[in-house]
C-alpha cells in the first residue's frame, strides 16, 4: 500500500480538472491509496465533486477563513501539519501547485520531483528537464517522504462514478499573515480553457497586433478551439500571458494544434510535445515548426486563415 | 544597510541543442556555451533597477556550485551587482540545499529582498525560492511580472493560470521572476574589466554548516521520443480535408 495525499485545486465552487489528473497519476500506481485534501474557506461543495472522482479512497477537508484565497504561504503549514502518514504529497503542476508544493517541501524537508510524467513505483519517477529535451528517471530512498507536483499534459482526468467518505481533518498551526491578497485579474472569455481543449489554435508574432489576433478568435469559435500564443506574442502585448504556451507557460496536450505564425522554438515545441496532431501554417518554409508539424502548409497567415475559416463554416 | 540578494545559476545556455550522453547519465555538457539563469537576469535587472530609484543601497549576488560558476558571477559583476558570494560546492545540488546555503547568506547579510528566478533551465524544478521562503519562515511572491516597494512591503504582480494575481507582502521576502517582469541591460566592455575589481567572496558549503545531502537518485537521462515528421500541404483546402478525413475538424 503507498498512501498518497493530493492537494486539491479549486475556486472554491469548482474543483478543477488539475485534481483530477493527480488522481489519474496517482491511481497509475499499484496499491496506491488515494486521499484528496480540500483546503477552503467553505469546502462542502468542492470535497463533494472530489469524493465523485474514481479512484479517490478518501476526502479530508481542511476549513478556515484564512483558505480562501488559497494563497501558499497560508496553505503550506496546514498541508505539512497533515503530510505524516503519507509516503507521497501531490499537488497539480499549474501555478497554484508549483507555487506551493516546494514551500510543503521545504517545511517538511522533503524532496519533491516536479512534473511528474510517469510514477513507476513508490520511489521511482520520470520527469522532463532541459525544456523536455531530456527525460529523467529520479529515485527516492525507501521511506523518504516525497513532494511532487504532476504533469498535466501526461495524464487524462479521472472520471466520475465515486463516491468516497468524506472528512473533516483539523490542525493546528500559526498561519501567517505577512501574505495578502490584493486581487486576481482574469481576462474573460467563453472559449474552452487552453489546458483542457480538445482544440488550440495559437498565434506568434506574425500576428502583428492584438487586432491581428482576431482572425485567431474568429477561426477558434467556428471549431470550439482554445486560443494561445507564443511569448513573443504575450512579450508584444498582442495576447494576454495566460495564453502563454510553451516552457515557461502552459503545456497542453489537445488532439489539434495549430501553430499559426510561429517559428517553432525549442521553448515553444516543449508547450506542444503531447499534441496529437500539429499543423503549422508559416510562410518560411524553413521554420523549425515543421519539423515537428503533421501538416505544414506554407503560405501567408492573412490569407490561409480566412480560407480556414470559409471552409469550415 | 539596504540589501537586495539575487541568486545566479550557472546553466547551459538556452540557445544550446541539448543532446542526451549516449550512456544516459546526463546531458552533453563538454564544449558547450554556459549563461547565467535567463530568469536569473532577470532578477538580477529587477535588482539593479531598484537600486537605481534608491530603493536599496547594495545589490549581492550568490551562486552555489563549482568553481566554474564564478565566471557567471563575473557577469553579474559586470552587469552591475556590487559583490558576488560563491558557496563551493560540487555534485548535484538539490533545491534544498541550494536554500539552505541561500539561507545562511540571508542570516549573514540581512536582505531585505531576495529575487531568485521562477525556475532553472536545466532541472527546470522552480522549486527553490519557494523552498527557501519556506525555511526563512517570510513570504514568497512567485512568477514576479511587476514589483513596487513601498515602506515595508513589496506589491506584486504574478503571472498565474488564470491571468493576473497581485500579492501584498511585508518585506523581507522571496520573490521568484517570470519573463516579462523586465528585460535584462547588455553588458559593456568597460564594465567587464571593471568587475575584475569587485570583490567576490568564497565560502566552502561546509563552512556554512550545510550538508550536500543528495535525496533523489540520477537513475538515467533519455532522449525524449521524436515526432515523426509530417507531410506538406499545397493550399488550404487540401488542409481541411486532411483533417477532416482524420476525423478533427
Ligand atoms: C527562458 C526562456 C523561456 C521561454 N519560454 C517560452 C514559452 O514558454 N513559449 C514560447 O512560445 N516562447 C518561449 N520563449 C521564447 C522563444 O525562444 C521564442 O523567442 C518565441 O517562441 C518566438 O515566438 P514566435 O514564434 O511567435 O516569433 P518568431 O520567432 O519571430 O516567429 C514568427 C514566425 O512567423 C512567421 N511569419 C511571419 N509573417 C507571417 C505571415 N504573414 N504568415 C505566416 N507566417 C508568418 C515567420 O516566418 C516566423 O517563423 C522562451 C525563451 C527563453 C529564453
Ligand atoms: N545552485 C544555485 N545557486 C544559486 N541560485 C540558485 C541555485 N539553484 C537555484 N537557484 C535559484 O533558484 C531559482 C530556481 O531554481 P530551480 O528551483 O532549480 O528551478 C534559480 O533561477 C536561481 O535563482
Amino acid at each position: 500500500m503507498t498512501d498518497i495525499l493530493i492537494v486539491a485545486e479549486h475556486d472554491a465552487a469548482r474543483l478543477n480538472v488539475s485534481t483530477a489528473k493527480c488522481v489519474s497519476c496517482a491511481r497509475a500506481l499499484a496499491g496506491a491509496r488515494v486521499t484528496v485534501l480540500v483546503c477552503a474557506a467553505d469546502a462542502a461543495a468542492v470535497a463533494g465533486q472530489a469524493a465523485q472522482l474514481e479512484g479517490v479512497d478518501k476526502v479530508l477537508t481542511l476549513e478556515n477563513p484564512a483558505n480562501a484565497p488559497a494563497l501558499a504561504a497560508v496553505l503550506a503549514p496546514q498541508v505539512s501539519a497533515l503530510a505524516a502518514p503519507y509516503a507521497l504529497v501531490l499537488g497539480p503542476s499549474t501555478t497554484f501547485g508549483k507555487d506551493l508544493m516546494p514551500r510543503v517541501a521545504g517545511l517538511l524537508g522533503a524532496p519533491q520531483v516536479s512534473d511528474i510524467m510517469a510514477l513507476e513505483s513508490p520511489t521511482r519517477f520520470r520527469r522532463p528537464v532541459y525544456a523536455g529535451n531530456a527525460l529523467l528517471t529520479v529515485e527516492s530512498e525507501p521511506g523518504t517522504k516525497v513532494i511532487g507536483t504532476v504533469r498535466m499534459a501526461s495524464f487524462e482526468a479521472a472520471t466520475g462514478g465515486g463516491a468516497a467518505p468524506i472528512e473533516k481533518a483539523s490542525v493546528s498551526v500559526q498561519l501567517p499573515t505577512h501574505t495578502r491578497f490584493v486581487s486576481v485579474s482574469a481576462a474573460k472569455n467563453d472559449r474552452p480553457d487552453l489546458q483542457t481543449a480538445t482544440r488550440v489554435i495559437s498565434g506568434g508574432r506574425a500576428l502583428g497586433s492584438a487586432d491581428g489576433f482576431k482572425i485567431l478568435y474568429s477561426l477558434a469559435d467556428k471549431l470550439g478551439a482554445a486560443v494561445g500564443a507564443s511569448r513573443a506574442a504575450v512579450d508584444a502585448g498582442y495576447a494576454p500571458n495566460e495564453m502563454q504556451v510553451g516552457q515557461t507557460g502552459k503545456i497542453i496536450a489537445p488532439e489539434l494544434y495549430v501553430a499559426v505564425g510561429i517559428s517553432g522554438a525549442i521553448q515553444h515545441l516543449t508547450g506542444i510535445k503531447d499534441a496529437r496532431t500539429i499543423v503549422a501554417i508559416n510562410k518560411d518554409g524553413e521554420a523549425p515548426i515543421f519539423e515537428v508539424a503533421d501538416y505544414g502548409l506554407v503560405g501567408d497567415l492573412f490569407q490561409i486563415i480566412p480560407e480556414i475559416e470559409r471552409l469550415v463554416s | 544597510m539596504k540589501r537586495i540578494l539575487v541568486g545566479i545559476k550557472r546553466v547551459v545556455d538556452y540557445n544550446v541543442r541539448i543532446r542526451v550522453k549516449p550512456d544516459g547519465s546526463g546531458v552533453i555538457t563538454e564544449g558547450v556555451k554556459m549563461s547565467i539563469n535567463p530568469f536569473d537576469e532577470i532578477a538580477l535587472e529587477e535588482a539593479l533597477r531598484i537600486k537605481e530609484r534608491g530603493g536599496t543601497e547594495e545589490v549581492v549576488v550568490a551562486t552555489v556550485g563549482p568553481a566554474d560558476c564564478q565566471a557567471q558571477l563575473r557577469t553579474a559583476l559586470a552587469m552591475g551587482a556590487d559583490r558576488a558570494l560563491h558557496v563551493q560546492a560540487e555534485g548535484v545540488i538539490e533545491p534544498l540545499v541550494a536554500a539552505r546555503a541561500l539561507l545562511k547568506l540571508i542570516e549573514r547579510e540581512q536582505p531585505l529582498l531576495v529575487i531568485l528566478g521562477k525556475q532553472a533551465i536545466d532541472d527546470d524544478n522552480g522549486q527553490t525560492g519557494q523552498v527557501l521562503a519556506a525555511l526563512w519562515d517570510r513570504p514568497q511572491a512567485t512568477y514576479a511580472s511587476k514589483l513596487e516597494i513601498s515602506g515595508g512591503t513589496a506589491r506584486v504582480t504574478r503571472e498565474v493560470d488564470a491571468g493576473l494575481e497581485t500579492l501584498e507582502v511585508d518585506l523581507p521576502a522571496v520573490i521568484t521572476t517570470d519573463l516579462r517582469l523586465n528585460e535584462p541591460r547588455y553588458v559593456k566592455l568597460p564594465d567587464i574589466m571593471k568587475a575584475k575589481k569587485k570583490p567576490l567572496e568564497t565560502l566552502p558549503l561546509a563552512q556554512l554548516q550545510v550538508e550536500p545531502r543528495q535525496q533523489l537518485k540520477l537513475v538515467k537521462f533519455e532522449p525524449p521520443p521524436q515526432r515523426q515528421k509530417g507531410i506538406r500541404v499545397k493550399d488550404a483546402g487540401e488542409l481541411v480535408a486532411a483533417l477532416k478525413k482524420k476525423g478533427l475538424l
